[in-house]
């Protein structure tokens, strides 16, 4: 179709149209906003009414019946690229949807959301769709004032926010004094003598508060690792190593990022030390190690991280 | 124990990515209805209700236990939500069992669900917080460094996994419920995935399902008039151990040493191998499978992948676990655990169609959740202890 016509024909004012008792009934109900069809001697509802029944050619009853307005897709055609004329202005489908309770479907506009110009056609788009009219508020009796059909509702969305005052607490408190001063400080156990750390101010497995607090080195060993081939926002690249790191003196191990290495040269038993980031950086945060880098020693054997796993 | 307990009805919904076509009150009311025919009974039959699912964070659903007492048929009943992590589906039938071993309630309806298609697992379990610092890398970057450890320490050929990730996918080809349903699934098909987490690939997690698993239990006056054959509960037990403690075991967690130790004793079993007839065991990511049957003490320890080599754990094998195809093929969080207990009650009442262990009379249930931290298990028998 050209773009820019150079010649116009059209009618002054529009051709009329006499509709008859039967296409008369169908616009005046819609524009009462009501969808109605007509049955034959057959029993069938047809809707869009017409007067004969196309089957065998005998007039339809004058039993008139309500239908839908909610209805089923049979058949669709999308359209990426509306032209003028088209009842929407962005991609939508044209499609053939059968009223709930009528025998036949009738053509309409199906409004599938916004979508870019030349958008293939979405996956929620299907035969056997559910969907339901968009009635115009100004209604004239013409099948206009049915906007265009729409999807039924499926999904809706529950925006959720929760709004908190986060305190961390004596121990962790002072862990994060620490951090801010690029000390890793930990807590010993009376009774088992091992190092937790982050410091908690109790031992999780002997169930008593601790007493001792131990400054820990930032050297340590890799236990166990993960390597990560699924993006995170604080890994440097993808694959990231996660990686266990048992601190020097430690009793148990910190789960942290591995980097400065290629990933599947990671090793159980790979030395590591502490990368901090520059101090004017610095917070109350763990976030002030960057990660674990590797550190040029000799690897742990496995005799002596195996009961860290 | 008690009263004596039994399954008297198992209701499942088809595991799906997504069941849009159902609310989270018509998804766990179609497990139940289906549990309540099962039992030949209605909702005015119920006596009290217990529901499990995992953290309210996945769906955003805040006391759903609340939310669903209506669409539950509770109003007026007891009402109690259970809540511990991905076990919480074994754990909420071992109390709704402890209802009816206590001679308190004659027939409690236990439900458990998950609707991951509207929710965000990695993001739940990764929340951040000013004070800590998490990687965002979901379940499986979690549990992959102790699938390495458990691969340093035993010396399992790399291997392994694949055949778990196969075994119970063939598995799921007899389930109706299951969510993965892989025709022609192959060593060659699962190698040739990527690896997400190393030493974790791609066919060896477990999906993202929609689903929702209910059962009746009975007192034994009410399993009596039941129409299909009772499972009879012959032991259940719960532990749990914190995530950090120095001296810990991820590998083979204590708390689920001492679980199994404790539904054994409580069972009379002294040999999980030769005396269970088959196991619904949580295995998630298919290396859990050597772990766990190292950590239940089907075998002794580094001996686990052995057993899964030589095939004992397959269908046809002398101990099969997950006939249904498992964690591996169907994963609806909160309602994993729920899975394993019914299953292994459907195996002993000779119910469960295609994938029936031919002549099942002693099976294990089994979940754990957290950081490989909270144990729920559980033993039904066809004979009445």
């Amino acid at each position: 179709m050209p773009s820019s016509p150079n010649h116009v024909l059209e009618f002054p004012g529009g051709y009329t149209r006499s509709v008859g008792p039967v296409i008369g009934r169908f616009l005046s109900e819609l524009r009462d906003g009501r969808l109605m069809g007509v049955r034959t001697a057959s029993g069938r509802v047809l809707v869009p009414p017409t007067e004969y029944d196309p089957d065998t050619g005998a007039a339809v009853t004058d039993e008139w019946v309500e239908v839908g307005p909610a209805g089923t897709v049979q058949s669709w055609s999308w359209v990426p690229r509306p032209r003028h004329g088209h009842p929407l202005d962005r991609p939508f489908a044209w499609a053939l949807i059968k009223p709930d309770g009528a025998d036949t479907a009738l053509l309409h506009a199906l409004d599938m959301g916004v979508h870019e110009l030349g958008a293939k056609p979405p996956k929620t788009l299907t035969t056997g769709m559910r969907v339901r009219p968009r009635w115009r508020a100004e209604r004239r009796g013409h099948i206009g004032d049915i906007e265009c059909f729409l999807p039924e509702v499926a999904v809706i969305t529950a925006p959720t926010r929760l709004e908190y005052r986060l305190r961390p607490g004596r121990a962790q408190d002072r862990f994060l004094e620490g951090i801010s001063q690029g000390r890793i400080l930990g807590d010993r156990c009376p009774v088992c003598e091992q190092v937790i750390v982050p410091m908690r101010g109790l031992c999780p497995r002997d169930g008593v508060p601790t007493v001792e607090e131990v400054e820990l080195p930032h050297t340590g060993t890799v236990t166990t690792f993960a390597v990560n081939n699924i993006p995170d926002p604080r890994a440097p690249e993808v694959p990231f190593v996660s990686a266990y790191v048992l601190l020097d003196g430690a009793g148990m191990t910190m789960l942290a990022l591995v980097a400065g290495v290629p990933a599947d040269r990671v090793r159980m038993g790979m030395r590591v030390r502490a990368a901090w980031r520059p101090r004017r950086e610095w917070g109350r945060t763990m976030d002030n190690i960057k990660w674990f880098e590797p550190l040029d020693e000799p690897d742990v054997p496995f005799e002596r991280i195996k009961d860290y796993l | 124990m008690g009263e004596p307990c039994a399954v008297i009805g198992v209701g499942q919904t088809e595991y799906r990515t997504r069941r849009l076509d159902v609310s989270m009150a018509g998804l766990v009311r179609e497990a139940a209805w289906r549990a309540l025919q099962d039992a030949g009974l209605d909702w005015g039959d119920i006596d009290a209700v217990v529901v499990g699912k995992a953290p309210d964070l996945f769906e955003g659903v805040m006391m759903p236990e609340a939310y669903l007492a209506d669409a539950l048929g509770a109003r007026g009943k007891p009402l109690l939500r259970v809540h511990t992590a991905g076990s919480v589906g074994g754990s909420t039938a071992i109390v709704a069992a402890g209802l009816i071993h206590s001679g308190r309630h004659e027939r409690v309806l236990t439900v458990a669900w998950e609707k991951q298609s509207e929710s965000n697992a990695t993001w739940a379990l990764t929340v951040e917080s000013p004070h800590n610092t998490s990687l965002v890398v979901g379940a499986g970057g979690y549990f992959a460094p102790h699938i390495r450890a458990y691969i340093a320490r035993s010396g399992a050929p790399t291997h392994i996994g694949t055949l778990v990730a196969v075994k119970d996918r063939l598995n799921a080809l007899k389930n109706p419920y299951a969510h993965l349903k892989i025709p022609g699934i192959s060593r060659e098909m699962v190698e040739s995935t990527p690896m997400l987490w190393e030493p974790i690939r791609y066919l060896e997690t477990c999906p993202s399902s929609d689903g929702a698993c209910a059962m009746v239990l009975a007192s034994e006056r009410a399993a009596r008039r039941a129409p299909n054959p009772p499972a009879w509960v012959l032991g259940a037990a719960m532990r749990s151990e914190p995530l950090f403690f120095a001296g810990r075991d991820t590998v083979n967690p204590r708390a689920g040493r001492d679980a199994a130790a404790e539904v054994y004793r409580q069972a009379g079993i002294t040999d999980p191998r030769r005396e269970l007839d088959c196991a619904e065991v949580y295995v998630p990511f298919s290396w859990y499978e050597p772990m766990w049957l190292e950590n239940l003490g089907f075998c002794g320890e580094g001996e686990g992948w052995k057993l899964t080599e030589a095939g004992a754990t397959a269908l046809d094998g002398d101990i099969p676990w997950n006939p249904s195809g498992g964690v591996l093929s169907s994963n609806p969080i909160g309602a994993s655990g729920m899975i394993r207990f019914a299953e292994a009650a459907l195996q002993v009442r000779g119910m469960a169609g295609e994938h029936q262990v031919d002549g099942a009379r002693t099976a294990l249930g089994h979940a754990y959740g957290g950081g490989a931290q909270f144990f729920a298990m559980w033993i039904v028998g066809s004979d009445k202890p």
